[in-house]
């Protein structure tokens, strides 16, 4: 009898470092359809339906507007507070937004990774996409406010040229969620105490972050806290793109971009390993 | 060509509370292997024990399991609950991965181990179609291609953009049924869908299903539906205990299941001090044993029962009954029968009875036997509960309706058809 070849083999092991790429793009429809699906069924039933993308972050920086900069009085590189605050809190949101959803990536969806095998990165992949996209859409209104302010004469924004980088910022700010997020998706199946201290740890950062503040307006400690943190350099630089204050901080941006290659290995290599056999210990 | 290779699968589960204090453990574990070491909470010296079970608190599922299948082979996967079938179609279907061994595949596999996986109710049946479809591994353009089929074939033409919240769970299956069976994979691994949907739409999916081993597709069947497994399949193994015990045509396999089942219930001997009962009686022995033109020791719809009962009696001059319950695994009674009046009087000693149970009557099932002994038809003296418990297995001529019938019993009542 002839050998037959056979085209694919399921071992115990994982090849080291197989990221699987080629079977995740045969799957790219069902990423996309996961990202419709988050989209359609998070505003269904609701009156406001997807504006909700735009509101959260704009009566948060209304809010921030009045607590921070209106009781608390801090500074805010001489940019109006509103904008200030808003262009934070859209890189922010898209951040804590694909952190916290790919941490529950095993958890959540147990029990549809138990009946049927697809490739589990398609459900992290496509969380970032969808949050690409509600930034994306937010960042229409930062520019339509940048715009209306300018018109109106309040704030005459400068734009700099490295906004061209934005992109680049963006897709750090993404793929370093989407590495910390596998890293806890991947530890919180074994180790649940995890999911308790991700909720307050995100709560922690966004503090720890120059979102209601400039780094320019901290010392000591708390600026040596804000150098350790890879989004720092995102932020500062993206102020600096949009706003032209501040300066560009390319040791920062390098610092980012290393850390986030670092949680993404350690993210991917992590999560290949748990991937193969979680559904026994959930 | 063989479609499916499996060889020397092995499959370990941890048992118990899995997370507590595992860290120590895991560590551990990581050193012993960095050290190249043989992994101390793997025990390997267990692996002939029956039970599978070690006192580390670990359990193998499946043991050297090997086995192919070929191009347009049907194969059925029989055996009792926890005899690892689930574990297998899970490995097969990459949900989780083998401990040990390998497994070589050709071609796309799809498994139904349960339908609907992946609906979002909030979504339209359409869009949850696309959904569904492409987590079962299809590209949009493939669903495009099949949409209509899919509808047609699910019949909630009608209701197709109203969100599947707003189906009854009968539209929902079916839905998701005909979604899944108009994937066009290689291989197809079927898990006890036969279960659902009302008898139209079984014979739709059974239908459906011939049709894929067909056209040369390759399908792996699991079900305790002795009659689907004997229709549909060309070959079957039966597991037990996490190993395969047997593997060949269906109808030998099922047959070889059948009399291994539950033989180990079907009697119990006591000794006097340890027996059930009280200061007027105890059981001595209970024996169930299936009477057959064939003589195959088989309880089936086509089986006469008999029950042998040998009680001891305490009491002088006892006017005595038995009383026999039988009641269906649900908890009803399906009947009730005494012992011949005007009863006899008894003495002290052992004593014994005997209740034939006609072939025929009962329907397929699991059945639990009690009885108690009673002094002038007045005063029960113990119950001795539940001291049986059987399963009544299918067996009858072919019809295209693989189903259950209704009801408790099935009793041969004259019923024809003038043709």
């Amino acid at each position: 009898m002839e050998k037959t070849k056979f085209r694919e083999v399921i071992t115990p092991q994982q090849s080291f470092f197989d990221l699987k790429l080629k079977e995740l793009w045969n799957y790219r429809d069902l990423i996309m359809l996961f990202v419709k699906r988050d989209f359609v069924a998070q505003y269904k039933q609701t009156l406001l339906g997807p504006l909700w993308f735009v509101l959260q972050p704009i009566l948060t920086a209304i809010m921030f507007y009045l607590i921070f900069g209106r009781i608390a009085s801090i500074p805010t590189q001489g940019i109006h507070p509103f904008l200030f605050y808003f262009s934070g809190l859209t890189l922010w949101g898209y951040f804590s937004d694909v952190f916290t959803k790919c941490s529950n990536t095993f958890v959540g969806n147990a029990a549809l990774f138990g009946k049927v095998y697809f490739p589990r990165m398609a459900v992290p992949m496509s969380i970032v996409i969808s949050g690409l996209y509600k930034w994306w859409i937010q960042s229409m209104v930062l520019i339509a406010a940048i715009i209306g302010l300018y018109v109106l004469g309040v704030e005459r924004t400068n734009v700099h040229w490295t906004l061209v980088l934005v992109p680049v910022y963006i897709f750090i700010l993404a793929f370093l969620g989407l590495g910390l997020g596998i890293l806890f998706s991947s530890l919180t199946t074994k180790y649940r105490d995890l999911s308790f201290l991700l909720t307050f740890g995100v709560q922690l950062l966004m503090y720890g972050t120059p979102i209601i503040y400039p780094l320019s307006f901290t010392s000591g400690l708390m600026r040596k806290v804000l150098e350790w943190n890879p989004l720092t350099g995102i932020l500062e630089n993206f102020r600096y793109a949009v706003f032209s204050v501040g300066s560009f901080d390319f040791g920062g941006l390098m610092y980012s971009f290393v850390f986030t290659l670092i949680a993404l290995t350690v993210g991917i290599l992590v999560f290949y390993r748990v991937e193969k056999s979680f559904m026994d210990t959930v | 060509m063989e479609r499916i290779k499996v060889e020397h699968i092995y499959k370990q589960y941890r048992l118990g509370q899995v997370g507590t204090g595992s860290l120590i453990q895991d560590v551990n574990r990581w050193w012993h292997k960095v050290r190249g070491k043989e992994d101390p909470t793997m025990k390997i010296t267990e692996f002939n024990d029956p039970v599978a079970h070690d006192s580390s608190g670990f359990i193998w599922a499946l043991k050297d399991i090997s086995f192919s299948v070929n191009h347009g082979e049907v194969l059925g996967v029989i055996g009792r609950n926890g005899a690892g079938k689930s574990s297998l179609l899970k490995i097969l279907s990459k949900v989780t991965s083998p401990t040990k061994g390998q497994i070589m595949l050709n071609g796309r596999v799809a498994s139904l181990l349960e339908v609907g996986t992946g609906f979002h109710p909030e979504l339209t049946g359409r869009e949850n179609i696309f959904l569904n479809g492409a987590i079962l591994g299809m590209t949009k353009r493939e669903i495009t291609q099949k949409f209509d089929e899919i509808v047609a074939f699910s019949g909630v033409e009608k209701y197709i953009d109203t969100p599947v919240k707003r189906y009854s769970s009968g539209m929902y299956v079916r839905l998701a049924f005909a979604v899944a069976a108009h994937l066009e994979p290689e291989i197809l691994i079927v898990d006890e869908v036969l279960a659902v949907g009302d008898v139209d739409f079984q014979k739709k999916c059974m239908g459906k299903m011939k049709d894929v081993a067909r056209h040369g597709r390759t399908v792996i069947f699991v079900s305790h539906n002795m009659e689907a497994v004997k229709n549909l399949c060309t070959r079957a193994i039966l597991l037990e205990h996490g190993t395969i015990v047997s593997e060949g045509l269906p109808s030998d396999v099922i047959e070889t299941y059948l009399m291994s089942r539950n033989q180990l219930d079907w009697g119990k001997e006591y000794s006097e001090h340890e027996a059930p009962g009280n200061a007027y009686t105890r059981l001595k022995s209970i024996e169930l044993t299936p009477i057959r033109e064939d003589g195959k020791p088989i309880i089936s719809v086509k089986s006469t029962l008999e029950i042998k009962i040998s009680f001891w009696n305490y009491v002088e001059d006892l006017v005595a009954n038995l009383s026999l319950h039988l009641y269906a695994a649900t908890g009803e009674c399906v009947f009730n029968v005494i012992t011949q009046l005007p009863p006899p009087t008894i003495g002290i000693g052992l004593h014994h009875a005997r209740c034939v149970i006609p072939k025929e009557l009962l329907n397929t099932g699991v059945f639990y036997v009690s009885f108690m002994l009673v002094q002038d038809t007045a005063k029960p003296l113990f119950n001795f509960e539940e001291v049986l418990i059987f399963e009544v297995e299918e067996e009858r001529e072919i019809t295209n309706w693989h189903g259950k019938f209704p009801g408790f019993v099935r009793p041969n009542i004259d019923f024809k058809l003038q043709a």
